[in-house]
Parts: C-alpha cells; structure tokens; sequence
C-alpha cells in the first residue's frame, strides 16, 4: 500500500502464489517491513489495543449469541443463564460486557492522542473522518448490545433513546413507530437491535480496513508532528513495534482481567439486574460511563429538540475538527498555549461525563449556601453541565481556529532524527537501520 | 495514440448509423435497475413498521368498577403503561381552576375528558419528554411527577413545569357502558 515494496518471494511456491494471489507481499508490506516512524511512544499503541478488543468482541458476542434469546420473555433469563449455567458463560459473558467499556477507553485514548498530536490534519483527513465514523458506529453497537439483557435500565434506555428521535418535527413520531415496531419498546424492537448489533461489528470491521489503508497511504503521524523526510526516520514495523504495541497490549490485558475477574459488575448498573417492566421507570436513567458526557450535553440544554441538536453537534463537531484547526504545526509539543486549552477540554469531557452520572438538580458543593441567580441555583449539576457544555463547542470552533491564527508556536525540528542527534551521544544516523537484521 | 484515434473514429461512425438500439439497451437497463432498487427499498423500510398482529393487538377493554375515587389503575396498552385515574371532585376542581392558567400546551380540562365524566381521566402514562412512567399523585399540582428529568403534570394531566413540551396524550377510547372502555 506503501507503494514500495521490499518482499521477495523465496520458495517456489510463494512465487507461485505471488503471481497468482500476492497476499504475502501485502502482509509484509502492511505489518512486517512497512516504514514506522522511529520515535512512536506509547500513545500510539492503542490502535493495535483497538484492533485486538475489537476482535474479542465478535469472538466473544458470537459465543453469546448461540445461548441468548432475543425475545421479552426470553432474553433478561437467558442472559442470567449465560453467566450461571452455560459452562464459561461467566466468563465470556464478563469479557463481552466489561470488553465493551474497554473498547471505548481505549478508543478515547486514541481519539484524544490524535487531538494532541495534530494527527488529524493534512493529509490524513479521511483516515480521520474514517475514524470517527467507527466511533460512531460504535456508540451504535453498544446502544443496541445494552438493551439485549433487557434489564430496567437497558429497556428504559431505550426508550429514551428512541424517544430522542421524536423530537424531530413532522417527521419525529412516525421515525420513531418505525425504529420500535410497534407502539412502544417491545419484542419487535428487543428483535431488529439483537440483528443490528450483530451487523454492526462487521461494519465497523470493514471501516477499519479502509482506516488502516488511509493510515499506510502517508504513514504514522509522530510525537514531533513533522514529516519523515528519509529512511533513517523510520524503522520497519516489526520487529519494533510489534513487539513494543505486544508490549501494551499486555499492560492493557492486565487492566481488561481486573474488570473480567475481581469488579465483573462495577461499571454496569445495578438496575439492570431487575428484568424489565415497561410501567415502572427506574428514578434515575443514566447510560453506559462512555457515553456521559454526550448525555450531559443533552440535559444542559432546556428544550427538547434543541438538547438533541446539541448532542448531535458535539459528535458533528468532532467530524470537521481538520477543517477547523487553522494551525499548520500538528503536534503540541510545539504549541504551548494550545496544549493549555486541551488539557482544559480533557479535563471539560471528564467533567461532562461527571455531570451526565448525576441527577441535573442536585448540589455540585455540598454547601449550604445556595448560589441563586433569578430561579436559577447555580450550584447544581445542570448548571455545571451548561458551563461545560459551553466550552466543549468553543474549544472546537472559537479557540481552535484562532488560536492557529493568533499563537506563536515554539520552534519545529527539521526531521524527526534532528532533536535525538542534537545529542552528544547520538549514534550515525545509519545505524538505526540495522538492528532489525538480527530479528 | 494516433492509431487509437484512427481506429476509433470509423468505429464510431460504424455504430453511429444505428445509436438507437444501443441507448434503447442502455437505458432499458437503467430504468429496470432503478425500477428493481426503488420497488425493492419501500418493502425493505416498511417491514420494520407494525406488523399484523400488533395491529390487530391495538385496543383493549377496561372495566372501571377496579378504580377506586382518587386512586389510579396502571393497565399496560400497546406496550405503554395506561392511567385510568377515578380523580376526586377536589382534583377536578384544580383541573378546571388550571385552564386559566398560562399553560404550555394550552388544552382545557374539558377537552381531556368525555362529556358528563369529568372523574374519568383516561392517559397514556408516558411522559412526553423522553417517555419516563411519571408517578401518581407527585409533584406540586397533585397530578404526576416525572423522575426523570422533573416534569410536572396537574390533575388534568397538562404539563405546568419541567422539560417535557406536551401534555399527556389522551388516547382515543369511548365509554361501552356506565362502567366499561374501550381503549384504541
């Protein structure tokens, strides 16, 4: 895909096959000698985390699906089933449900990375926008996969999910009779999100093939943002960084078992251990920890169509982000003033998802004094999700377009070898090349 | 290059003297190919919509004798939780108090109840906000409170504060006898 390749079939019969089906020249093309930027850190790990969790998923999700039962009467037993008496149903029910959240962390740290170092910019918009359509493929799939155990809080999530969507004008209530299958969340439903959240994934796997041909057309984006300018730049992917992503994917591992094993039920809900009832609403709905921050968006906003548009916004922003940013140095190693205003929105999101887990009038101090605007309080988790809210979009479209115009930026190193050879002790720049021989 | 050009030239000319039943092809073929995807995508959409048998399921019967004066029976009706609410003659006193009041989706109480039942107030017990189950009696117009995100309803069933932009929806069912409806 690089364009250069450097495989050389050996035996007969891989020159056979070559000339017939080259599989074992893309293979060493994309994963074995394509050419890596040298100075890669651990950030740039969690695509292949990504890769990896993606796979235990479908794994894992068509296990289940040969003990589940996507029907109303059905499915809250077989699930409960699974994790008590299908033989490692515990297991492989845990690694689906906690797998999940692990999904999304690492995806977070992914996305936020790609914030950080400029990744995003020219010339990889499309390996961006590619991204950011599994992402949103992926809050599809673990909307629908939350329902299937039909617990209180899986059935009222979905029903104020759905309900979202009748917000819309004319249009709204019909979509929404539609979405359900009926007058309301029920087996009709229970059934199309069982088939679409087994669709998903194989979507979301044909995405990251395009993604990872986005990504190999101009290569890795690096720590210092600049272009590889020569070979000495780079090293070949493996041994380096397999080895190095096999390395994280293990601390990463470490991290998913502690969930699976000792807090198997510390990031789900406890109302979902109650089978649905579609005429008690649980006293409060909340989704899934990933999904917060969205959530607080669309409860900061008073009018229903309007939270909805909000909420909308804060994912569409994020798709146009490249066409925003007006600054040509990626990375912000560069941009002091910059790197300021991302950790303030880092720290924006965390507080976003703080206020999506709570009740919108409950006190954010715990303090007596009320802080009373009009009939406003402004000490109340609403209020805070407002403010929060507000920066969220400003950091996309005031302080990212004028800070690229307005900042001065530290000054660039030339290559990306320039910053290590400045060093006393740096050894030639052809000997970098080397060591991979051994291996 | 010159030669591609020559060769096509004649080529063209060739099949110039009959361009009709080429493009007759080419177009035949279009149309059946757009004909075939837009025949084929209505039925594709409209399955997801309510089947027969849910149709069929619509409407229920309620006997009234169950709700005791200032109480309320939650029936499950096309998948949605129902309130048939006996309201007592203070309640219906505030309901039509309320109708002067500056309401948001203005409705008089009236016109959410049958003529000469003023008692019976019959209301799909979602919540128009996000379809939370608002909950008996809550709330400070006595009517119902939404957990959710705070929706307050009178005993009319109107919203009077809260995100929710509508008053509980009044579904369409009529009176069989004294003491029998007939919901859907």
């Amino acid at each position: 895909m690089s364009g250069h390749s450097t495989y050389e079939p050996k035996s007969g019969l891989e020159k056979w096959l070559d000339s017939r089906l080259p599989i074992l020249r893309f293979t060493n093309d994309t994963i074995i000698t394509f050419p890596t930027p040298k100075n890669l850190n651990y950030w740039w790990t969690f695509g292949g985390i990504l890769a990896l969790m993606l796979g235990i998923q479908i794994v894992s999700g068509i296990v289940l699906a040969m003990h589940y039962v996507p029907h109303v009467d059905m499915a809250f037993n077989s699930v409960q089933r699974i994790k008590r008496d299908v033989n490692f149903g515990w297991l492989i029910q845990g690694m689906h449900a906690n797998g999940a959240s692990m999904f999304f962390l690492a995806v977070y740290v992914h996305i936020f990375r790609n914030l950080y170092y400029g990744s995003y910019k020219a010339p990889r918009e499309v390996l961006w926008l590619l991204g950011c359509v599994i992402y949103l493929l992926m809050i599809g799939t673990a909307f629908f996969g939350y329902v299937l155990p039909w617990g209180q809080m899986s059935f009222h999530g979905a029903v104020v999910i759905t309900n979202l969507i009748g917000a819309l004008p004319v249009v709204g209530h019909s979509i929404t009779t539609w979405l359900w299958g009926g007058f309301a969340v029920d087996d009709p439903t229970l059934n199309r999100f069982f088939s679409l959240h087994y669709l998903l994934p194989f979507m979301i796997a044909g995405v990251v093939a395009l993604h990872i041909w986005a990504l190999h057309v101009p290569g890795n984006n690096n720590p210092t943002g600049v272009n590889v300018t020569s070979a000495s730049d780079t090293v070949p992917f493996h041994p380096y960084y397999t080895v190095k992503d096999g390395f994280a994917i293990s601390v990463f591992l470490i991290l998913y078992a502690t969930f699976v094993f000792y807090l198997p039920d510390a990031l789900g809900d406890a109302a979902n251990y109650i089978k649905a009832n579609p005429l008690v609403t649980p006293q409060h709905i909340v989704p899934e920890w990933y999904l917060l921050p969205f959530y607080a968006i669309l409860r900061a906003v008073p009018n229903k169509l309007m939270g909805v548009i909000a909420m909308g916004g804060a994912i569409a922003s994020i798709f146009v982000l490249p066409w925003l940013d007006t600054s040509k140095v990626r990375s912000m190693r560069y941009r002091p003033t910059m790197r300021l205003y991302y950790f303030i929105f880092v720290l924006d999101c965390i507080v976003l998802g703080f206020c999506g887990a709570h009740s919108p009038d409950d006190p954010v101090f715990p303090i007596s004094v009320s802080l009373q605007l009009l009939d406003a309080n402004l000490n109340s988790f609403v209020w805070l999700s407002r403010i929060a809210a507000l920066f969220y979009f400003v950091y996309f479209w005031v302080i990212t377009p004028l800070m690229g115009l307005t900042e001065t930026p530290l000054p660039v190193p030339e290559t990306i070898s320039s910053p290590v050879l400045s060093h006393p002790a740096a050894t030639p720049a052809g000997a970098a090349a080397s060591p991979e021989k051994r291996g | 290059m010159a030669d591609t050009v020559a060769g096509a030239s004649p080529d063209h000319h060739v099949s110039g003297d009959d361009p009709n039943r080429r493009d007759f092809i080419h177009i035949a073929t279009g149309v059946a190919a757009a004909g075939i995807v837009g025949g084929l995508a209505w039925p594709f959409i409209d399955q997801m919509n309510p089947a027969g048998d849910t149709l069929a399921l619509a409407s229920i019967e309620f006997d009234l004798g169950k709700v005791v004066e200032g109480q309320q029976v939650v029936v499950k009706w096309r998948g949605k939780p129902l309130f048939v609410r006996n309201r007592t003659a203070k309640e219906i006193q505030e309901a039509i108090k309320g109708d002067g009041a500056d309401l948001r989706d203005p409705a008089t109480d009236e016109s959410r109840h049958k003529a000469g039942k003023a008692q019976w107030l019959i209301l799909v017990g979602t919540c128009t906000h996000l379809g939370c189950v608002p909950t008996f009696g809550g709330g400070e117009y006595g009517g119902w409170f939404c957990p959710c995100h705070g929706s307050v309803y009178d005993t009319s069933g109107r919203i009077r504060k809260g995100p929710a932009p509508k008053n509980l929806e009044v579904p369409d069912y009529s009176f069989l006898s004294d003491t029998k409806v007939k919901v859907g």
